[in-house]
């Protein structure tokens, strides 16, 4: 599938205009979000934000929130997820910048971080921020984070960036694929915020029905094996979420997710939270 | 990797390692014999079975070399290349 979508390279037609969303209606809903700061009290939901290091996470999170985090390149960058609060027509949300990753499967400190927020601290909606000019790299993420929630909002960022290399990208396609809403923006100049903002009110409320892409393995003995392990943690942990992406990082040998086996982690985890309500498809 | 390829299809092309590629010569990468974390990380970052890849640069002292790879750039030591098994197109 990746294949079919554009690179840099691949399409040199100049840019229609970015979408509907973010021409001429860019402050429509301005007057809708309330930036409140640090205060993250009473929130409704709480939203996840992730993607390959240096999409616009943070300036994302500055545009809701009002809050500074660091933008741009640096080194040490924030290990665990800044967090601030915004309003959004009647609710309050808590929003977490988590560090930039480019997987959920490697050993690393960054992201496990990242990983463990989204498998274990299940927010409700998580924004993956890509990289319009770099799709092809910025989807390996996207789809792993979908093999473990469907409560999905990617944010095509940068989209400025990609029309100026004449890249122009088809979203509605680019959300079929993936089974989840797809909002082109430019976060730096504020654009397409009105639309990410009403993408994450309607996953966040159910408004919307996801359908993300799941992969499979295709391969018979791994199937069987994943779904025996799968079915057994399910019988030692009775309402663990994402027991067969468990499973099978647990047949990779992934050190992190043994750990969280052999710590308890998981233990905790398997009485249901209201946050733990699931949209992903069934029978995966 | 499951498809090791190790000859070359009909001579249109030849099989190397990445070390080997020059400059300005397009290659495909059939094969990854990496192993553990630095397997998943370069195929997290694009270098995999079936992607296209060229030298972007190199580096002053000539290692590492930078590469472009799936629409981005990655550096990658000449060891790391070597484990990196490609097929040259023809020029
Ligand atoms: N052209 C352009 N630059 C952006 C946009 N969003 C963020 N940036 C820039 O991209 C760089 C990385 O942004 P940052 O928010 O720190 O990314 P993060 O690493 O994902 O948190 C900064 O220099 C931003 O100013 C955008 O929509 N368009
Ligand atoms: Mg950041």
């Amino acid at each position: 599938m990746a294949a079919d979508l554009p690179t840099p390279n691949a399409n040199a037609s100049p840019p229609p205009a970015a979408s509907a969303a973010c021409g001429t209606c860019v402050f429509n809903h301005a007057a809708q979000l309330r930036a409140l700061g640090v205060d993250v009290s009473g929130h409704d939901h709480v939203v996840a934000l992730a993607g390959n290091p240096n999409t616009g996470k943070s300036t994302v999170f500055n545009a809701l929130t009002g809050l500074r985090q660091h933008v741009g390149n640096w080194p040490g960058k924030t290990v665990t997820g800044a967090e601030g609060g915004f309003g959004y027509r009647r609710r309050r949300y808590k929003l977490v910048d988590l560090p930039g990753t480019y997987s959920l499967l490697s050993d690393s400190q960054d992201e496990d971080v990242a990983r463990d927020f989204l498998l274990f601290g299940q927010p409700d909606v998580t924004v993956v921020v890509v990289d319009a000019t770099r799709l092809q790299r910025n989807l390996n993420l996207v789809l792993q984070i979908l093999q473990i929630t469907g409560r999905v909002v990617v944010a095509l960022n940068l989209i400025d960036e990609a029309h100026r290399h004449g890249l122009s990208l088809d979203q509605r396609h680019l959300a079929r694929e993936l089974g989840v809403p797809v909002v082109p923006m430019a976060a730096r100049s504020r654009r397409g915020l009105d639309a990410l903002l009403e993408a994450i009110e309607q996953v966040a409320l159910g408004t919307v029905a996801t359908r993300a892409r799941r992969v499979h393995h295709g391969d018979a003995r791994t199937e069987r094996a994943v779904r025996e392990l799968a079915a057994q943690l399910l019988r030692e942990y009775p309402g663990l979420a994402n027991t067969r992406w468990i499973a099978l990082r647990l047949l990779e040998g992934d050190p992190g997710i043994e750990r969280a086996v052999t710590d308890g982690t998981l233990d905790r985890l398997s009485s249901p939270t209201p946050h733990a309500v699931s949209s992903e498809t069934p029978g995966t | 990797m499951r498809n090791v390829h190790k000859g070359s299809p009909a001579g249109a092309s030849t099989a190397t390692t990445l070390d080997r590629l020059r400059r300005g010569q397009i290659a495909t990468v059939t094969a990854v014999d990496i192993h553990g974390p630095q397997r998943r990380r370069l195929m997290d970052l694009g270098v995999l079975p079936g992607s296209r890849i060229h030298i972007d640069r190199v580096s002053p002292l000539g290692d590492p070399t930078a590469y472009l790879v799936r629409g981005s750039v990655i550096a990658l030591r000449r060891e790391q290349a070597r484990g990196i098994h490609i097929t040259v197109e023809q020029e």
